[in-house]
């Protein structure tokens, strides 16, 4: 009797587990992923002069092929693989992991021969910690995050208030409602530069502008970065608000904002990637603009610096002077504002205009 | 009698086997399919784990396990607290802000951390089971909403606490002092790595609910209600006070989560506390079917495909998502496996019923169910 019960309960069960689990990993990106799961690993570019140079990769929740921050850190390692014939390997870190997981990455990466480890996103700062200091022959390039150094470590980040403030600009320009949104993965000081910057760069240009913003999921609960439901969902409450441009901080749920703006026929804008030409085709055409991060410059730079035996720990700033970010043109949709951004540009790099980042 | 139980012994056998079986099949299929190497990625899963990987996967399943426990306890009073995960979180925060205090000293102080985990734990699931008795609201609904609820509380709560972390990405609370750090135990030798220290916790849990469900009274009445609870009443079960009682229980069960987590390896709750930590225990306890034992071979299980993650993707070449696919794919065999091993073990008991009906009554048994 019992056991028929549990029997009846189990099947309920699987019903609810498997909607807790969508709900909680929220199915990843829901879009084809191009070369998934490290089709590219192992394949080599030209034949290095000296010894092959192994980079590891180690990506956040997403993946290649989340069209957005992970992506554009995979480009600087094609472009390493093109241009300084790199071999790579790739690895992506699974919703709800455990930190030994992480750890346990970069370590099999570096086992399998791989001696410069690139580790994209700031969750892997415990587990670069604690695996540069147990190899101290391997170079770690740690994006996003100062929170582990090492004098094998080095720290690539990016201003990225400083493309925000652009891109808020262009909403604010752009906005006919005077109501502009602002969608985040997951509230982190690091995305919480992304909204300040994006703000600051509205209010500049039109003090009275209205911006909604809306978080995605709350740490520890990182899945906000890859859940193209909730970032769905965000930006359909806005478009409905009034809200005409959104601009998302959010990884892979981003294709939700652009699938929400082309069903409302408003305006989104890409982040991380210039995402007028990674994103789903169907949905390029909201895109106003992005703010690029070029994780690819810097883990390109990284990479080279490795090569050319330049590799400097510490602490490597990228900003809008150094080209580290920009607001993209593709689509030619700022294309009549463009004078406008790229004189706040100029004042941004001429230290005229001072950015908030928090 | 003997040979009666010897076909109970292989029906229980059958329905793992055959689960693991289905999910072999299913997910060769999805490898073929998704045209990934299917005998690399075998291969790859079935390569024995290196000692330091032994040691990760210990420290999963010992997290695992405790969750697992407590949603089974849920289970068997037939209850499906969905809540873990919040109730997890909760408590997990609570013990930590409480032991980062440094109000005792050492041991004392992991105890204290303890003690404020299972209370936290405990009220934030005896929430849903006040609104199941005196409101009628169904746990799984009221459980769900409550992880959501506990995520923000939690979230607005962490950066009231926070310490400075001078911009850093992660915030958390303050961290312990040193002398309340479980120290690892060094199980397996010549690895840095240590197993948590509070893997007895995990064990005594485990006893706990066994004694406790299979040995006393309250056990009984648990059991009894989640069976037949018109049954429960008619010997006098209070059922209301039945139900309050066994979500606090599990809630508690569930506070106790995240502490090797918080006391062995991160020393303070932040933002990269690992999550979902409450629905990979609904899995196993499923996996487990409730059982002491077979929750700690699943939890084992749902540890070692975590950790094999890494390795499908850097030695097989093929997607993170892989594993979450093969996860899922074993709930939904054992499911599966479970239901037809007992359609079949019904069917065989009837027809045996049958064959004795009818050379007790020489009679053919008509219309007798096949």
């Amino acid at each position: 009797m019992l056991r028929s019960t549990f029997l009846r309960q189990a099947t309920k069960v699987a019903a609810v587990v498997a909607a807790g689990t969508l709900a909680l990993s929220a199915c990843g990106s829901s879009s084809p992923t191009p070369g998934a799961g490290g089709t590219g690993a192992g394949s080599t570019g030209g034949a290095p002069a000296g010894q092959a140079l192994k980079v590891g990769m180690a990506y956040d929740v997403g993946g290649r092929g989340d069209q957005s921050f992970n992506d554009s850190a995979a480009s600087g390692l094609d472009k390493a693989k093109a241009e300084l014939g790199a071999q790579g390997k790739e690895a992506a870190a699974t919703t709800g992991e455990p930190e030994s997981a992480r750890e346990e990455r970069l370590q099999q990466l570096i086992d399998a021969g791989y001696t410069s480890i690139v580790a994209v996103g700031f969750a892997y700062a415990p587990a670069v910690k604690k695996i540069a200091a147990d190899n101290p022959d391997v170079k770690f390039g740690l994006v996003d995050s100062t929170d582990a150094t090492g004098p094998n470590i080095e720290n690539i980040t990016f201003a990225e208030q400083e493309g925000s403030y652009l891109v808020g600009a262009a909403a604010a320009l752009k906005t006919k409602t005077n109501v502009i949104g602002f969608v985040g993965g997951v509230q982190t000081a690091l995305i919480k530069k992304f909204e300040a910057g994006y703000a600051a760069g509205a209010k500049a240009v039109n003090p009275a502008v209205q911006i909604q913003v809306k978080y995605l999921t709350q740490p520890p609960d990182f899945s906000g970065f890859a859940s193209v439901d909730k970032g769905k969902a965000a930006a359909e409450g806005m478009y409905q608000q009034q809200a005409d441009v959104v601009y998302h901080a959010a990884g892979g749920s981003g294709g939700g904002v652009f699938q929400a703006a082309k069903a409302a026929g408003k305006l989104a804008i890409g982040v991380d990637s210039d995402q007028a030409l990674t994103a789903d085709a169907a949905v390029r055409d909201v895109i106003l603009t992005s703010m690029v991060k070029k994780v690819d410059v810097g883990v390109f730079d990284f990479i080279k610096s490795v090569k050319d035996g330049t590799f400097k720990a510490g602490t490597k700033a990228f900003d809008l002077k150094a080209g580290g970010v920009d607001y993209s043109t593709t689509g030619g949709k700022v294309d009549d504002i463009k004078a406008k951004l790229d004189d706040y540009k100029a004042k941004i790099i001429a230290g005229e205009i001072k950015v908030p980042s928090a | 009698m003997s040979r009666l139980q010897r076909r109970r012994v292989l029906l229980a056998l059958a329905a793992p086997a055959l689960a693991v079986v289905v999910a072999f099949v299913v997910t060769s299929l999805i490898l073929v399919v998704a045209r990934d190497p299917v005998g690399q990625v075998w291969a790859t899963l079935l390569t024995p784990p290196r000692p330091r990987l032994v040691v990760a996967i210990l420290n999963g399943a010992i997290v695992y396990y405790v969750s697992a426990v407590a949603v089974a306890i849920g289970f068997r009073m037939n209850l499906f607290n969905i809540g873990v995960d919040g109730q997890y979180r909760v408590a997990a925060f609570a013990a930590a802000v409480v032991a980062g205090q440094a109000w005792l000293p050492g041991p004392l102080n992991v105890a204290l951390g303890l003690v404020v985990a299972m209370l936290a734990g405990g009220l934030w699931a005896g929430i849903a089971g006040l609104l199941r008795i005196y409101r009628g609201v169904s746990e799984v609904i009221s459980t769900i909403m409550l992880n959501a609820i506990a995520t923000f509380l939690v979230a607005y709560l962490l950066r009231k606490a926070a310490v400075d972390g001078g911009g850093s990405n992660v915030v958390s609370t303050r961290p312990l002092p040193d002398a309340s750090r479980v120290p690892g135990l060094p199980l397996v030798p010549g690895v840095s790595r240590e197993v948590y220290g509070l893997v007895f916790l995990a064990v005594l849990v485990g006893l706990v609910y066994w004694f406790v469900l299979s040995r006393t009274r309250f056990g009984f009445d648990l059991r009894a209600t989640g069976a037949s609870e018109s049954a429960a009443v008619a010997s006098g079960v209070d059922v209301r006070r039945m139900v309050v009682t066994s979500m606090i229980l599990s809630g508690m069960t569930a506070g106790l989560v995240g502490m090797p987590l918080l006391f062995g390896q991160d020393y303070a709750y932040g933002s990269t506390f690992q999550p979902g930590l409450g629905f990979a225990g609904i899995a196993i306890a499923l996996l487990g079917r409730n059982h002491p034992v077979g929750i700690a071979f699943a939890a084992l299980l749902w540890a070692y495909l975590d950790q094999q993650s890494n390795a499908l993707q850097i030695t097989a070449g093929v997607s993170d998502k892989l594993v979450g696919v093969i996860q899922g794919v074993i709930v939904l065999s054992v499911v599966i496996a479970y239901e037809l091993v007992r359609r079949g073990g019904v069917a065989l008991e009837q027809r045996r019923v049958a064959s004795l009906l009818d050379a007790s009554s020489g009679r053919p048994a008509e219309g007798a169910p096949a």
